[in-house]
């Protein structure tokens, strides 16, 4: 099966890097989390209820809707905190988050699990350095729009309803979901990122947060 | 043709497109009621959260969309349509965008009705939640109070965008395929109210251009009255409503992982002897005259009917701050253990003085710039009693009191009248200031902290220091006079440096 690819590009001032990542992951992921399963007997599982939190971004004209979840929340601020580093202050650069959506296929021993990607999301930032306050202004409020338009995006993406991993049975959960969190599930997902000097090379600082470590062996 | 469908598939759609156009219907109007929407995330399904998704029903919301629908579903060639406009404190009012809810033709046979469709429905709901943000009208909707609240109306039938003027764009939200046809869920969204996102209304005659395009007849006006987003029309929709007894239907929430044949969808009533109500966090709306009682819908067969009585609609003359804030939070009917965070927040933003009507509004600013002179005589509150810096040097307010010593002290004349003396003395009241100091005067005002006492509108104050004088040491004229003598002095300068430098050298070595 083929992985679906999106790209998504953004150019954002230094300090609105946080949030603007925090926007569009989070939009993704409230489209790829559902409720807690639980499973009953006769292969019938009921699902739970996902609530929805409305963010406002303070360094940028932009609010958005995330999943009601503080744990979520913690994981992916510390992923995009991670990225914010890793690009430095005060400088112009280039980076990129990659949000992708996997499934995990149980492989014989001694092999470990594989992943399986089966839709990657990659955003493209690019930090642009800017002189005055009123040039702030104004890319407060282009970046604002810019989001707008990248939520749209996502939102199309998700309604051409390709492919999704089939509903898994009670011992193929984990396979599939995500089953960590307490109070959402959302399909199993790792966020890498890449920093990209101004020069253009690619510095080796790709790292990688997985959620269940499969290359553990 | 739907004779592939089974009864028990037909009668699941219909249900899930029902209340797919309530929840829309919810979910578009909450996110133009001008609060940040929170609702929590259960592991535990409830059974009363269709589409497995946390989305409070606002009572009024409900019967409003059921009363369009008057018992029909979404289909095809009838759409049901959520209207969004915006209403000035002067009354003039603007369409700002459509959401439409439509079904065209286009069937797909082999969907599973009761697994894939539901999710789908889910994930489009989804996707309005975000969607609903990111439209202009959003930002709009965040601001409104003082100037303009913001309406709604739902109807159903044919879709009509001429009202939103032109160049209007669309979004669409998601498409999600049936065996009846396929459910569309787009937006329509006026464009030319870009830059009204960026800066506030005012009272003046730009704004009437800005919606001059709106005195057109409306084709269809009688299709039903536009409903505030933030309070209600007077008298419509008063009483209790009964109206609550599809929250008895409880939505499914059991799916199974077997195969189609074998599919267990659970949309009996069974479940409900094992629900209670749902534990939900209530939804805090800034109650301007009116409020809404909010909570979820109970399971019907538990309380019967009513399960909460919304608030009585207070009228809107009557809105007063104080008024609204206690319609909102005595009327919670379930002991909701909502973050008490977020209630402290609600009341105190409903305190905080939103008018609404435009008599309210009126009267706020009518009370604001006379009440500390006009309705206190006895109290005199004069400046010199204000605990500003410098009070005694501050000028007089518009309203001022005769009485006020700061304007008529013993030996001057009598005051000039009150609306002229607003930043400058006019040579009575401030005895021993010369007219020159008039512009330091000035800089003991407080410009923004207390304008209660000292009313100065922004304009006024931006006008006075749009011109300051220029700096003596800037002016170009002296520079250039200077030059020449500075490049005369200068062997001079240098001969006294080179007689001190013991001096100097002595000081750089206390540095190092």
């Amino acid at each position: 099966m083929n992985c679906r690819s999106e790209v998504l590009e953004v150019s954002v001032e230094g300090r609105q890097v946080d949030e603007a990542m925090l926007a569009l992951v989070h939009t993704i992921l409230l489209h790829r989390s559902t409720g807690k399963f639980h499973y009953k007997k006769e292969g019938t599982y009921s699902i739970g209820t996902v609530g929805t939190q409305d963010i406002d971004c303070d360094f940028i004209d932009f609010s958005f809707v995330r999943v009601s979840s503080d744990e979520l929340d913690r994981v992916i601020r510390k992923a995009v905190g991670e990225f914010k580093d890793a690009m430095g202050n005060g400088t112009d650069g280039m980076g990129q988050i990659s949000l992708e959506f996997y499934q995990k296929k149980k492989s014989r021993w001694p092999f470990s699990d594989e992943c399986i990607p089966w839709e990657v999301w990659s955003i493209k930032v690019n930090v642009v350095n800017l002189a005055n306050e009123q040039e702030r202004q104004i890319c407060r409020e282009k970046v604002g729009e810019k989001l707008g338009e990248k939520v749209i995006n996502i939102v199309e993406v998700i309604n051409r309803h390709e492919y999704l991993p089939k509903m898994p049975t009670q011992s193929e959960v984990d396979n599939v979901f995500d089953t960590s969190l307490k109070d959402v599930q959302p399909y199993l997902y790792k966020i890498t990122f890449q920093i990209t000097d101004t020069l253009g090379t690619s510095v080796s600082t790709t790292m990688r947060r997985l959620i269940k470590d499969t290359l553990a062996l | 043709m739907d004779s592939d469908l089974s009864p028990q598939d037909k009668k699941d759609l219909d249900k899930f497109i029902k209340f797919f156009a309530l929840k829309t219907v919810q979910v578009i109007v909450q996110a133009r009621l001008g609060e940040k929407i929170c609702t929590r995330s259960s592991s535990s399904p409830t059974g009363s959260d269709w589409f497995n998704l946390a989305i409070k029903d606002i009572p009024e919301v409900t019967h409003e969309a059921k009363k369009a629908l008057a018992g029909q579903l979404p289909g095809i060639g009838r759409s049901m349509c959520v209207e969004i406009s915006l209403k000035t404190s002067e009354g003039d009012s603007m369409e700002l965008e459509t959401w439409c809810l439509e079904m065209n033709e286009k069937c797909d046979k082999d969907i599973k009705v009761s697994y894939t469709v539901y999710n789908r429905l889910s994930l489009l709901l989804k996707s309005l939640l975000a969607i609903t943000r990111v439209t202009p009208a959003y930002k709009l909707s965040r601001k409104q109070g003082h100037d303009y609240v913001i309406l709604y109306r739902i109807y159903f039938g044919e879709v009509q965008l001429t009202g939103l003027g032109e160049g209007f764009q669309t979004v669409r939200v998601g498409v999600v395929g049936t065996p009846v046809g396929t459910i569309t869920l787009s937006c329509a969204y006026r464009t030319n109210l870009a830059f009204m996102s960026t800066r506030q209304f005012e009272r003046t005659a730009p704004i009437m251009g800005i919606i001059i395009d709106h005195f057109v007849e409306r084709p269809f006006g009688n299709m039903g009255h536009m409903h505030p987003c933030n309070y209600r029309a007077p008298a419509e929709e008063e009483g209790g409503y009964t109206g609550v007894e599809d929250s008895q239907e409880v939505c499914t929430t059991s799916f199974s992982t077997s195969p189609p044949s074998q599919c267990v969808s659970a949309l009996s009533t069974a479940h409900l002897k094992s629900l209670k109500p749902a534990v939900m966090d209530t939804l805090k709306v800034p109650v301007m005259s009116l409020g809404f009682s909010h909570q979820m819908g109970i399971p019907g067969k538990e309380g019967g009917v009513p399960q909460q009585v919304p608030v009585q609609p207070c009228h809107a003359a009557q809105a007063e701050h104080a008024r609204a804030s206690s319609c909102l939070p005595n009327d919670h009917v379930p002991a909701v253990p909502s973050g008490s965070g977020e209630d402290a927040e609600a009341s105190s933003r409903s305190t905080d003085g939103k008018s609404v009507s435009p008599r309210d509004v009126m009267e706020t600013t009518f009370t604001r710039k006379v009440g500390a002179f006009v309705n206190k005589p006895g109290t005199q509150v004069t400046t010199a009693s204000l605990d500003l810096p410098f009070a005694a040097f501050a000028p007089r307010a518009y309203d001022i009191e005769e009485n006020d010593p700061m304007v008529q002290p013993p030996e001057s004349p009598a005051t000039s009248s009150p609306l002229q003396g607003s930043l400058h003395s006019q040579g009575s009241g401030e005895s021993g200031v010369p007219a020159q100091d008039d512009f330091v005067m000035v800089d003991f005002k407080p410009a923004f902290s207390k304008d209660d006492l000292l009313p100065m509108d922004l304009g006024t104050f931006y006008r006075e220091f749009q011109n300051p004088p220029q700096l003596a040491s800037l002016t170009i004229d002296v520079s250039s006079q200077s030059m020449a003598e500075d490049l005369d002095s200068l062997p001079e300068k240098l001969a006294v440096y080179e007689k001190n430098i013991d001096e100097f050298d002595a000081f750089v070595d206390t540095l190092q």
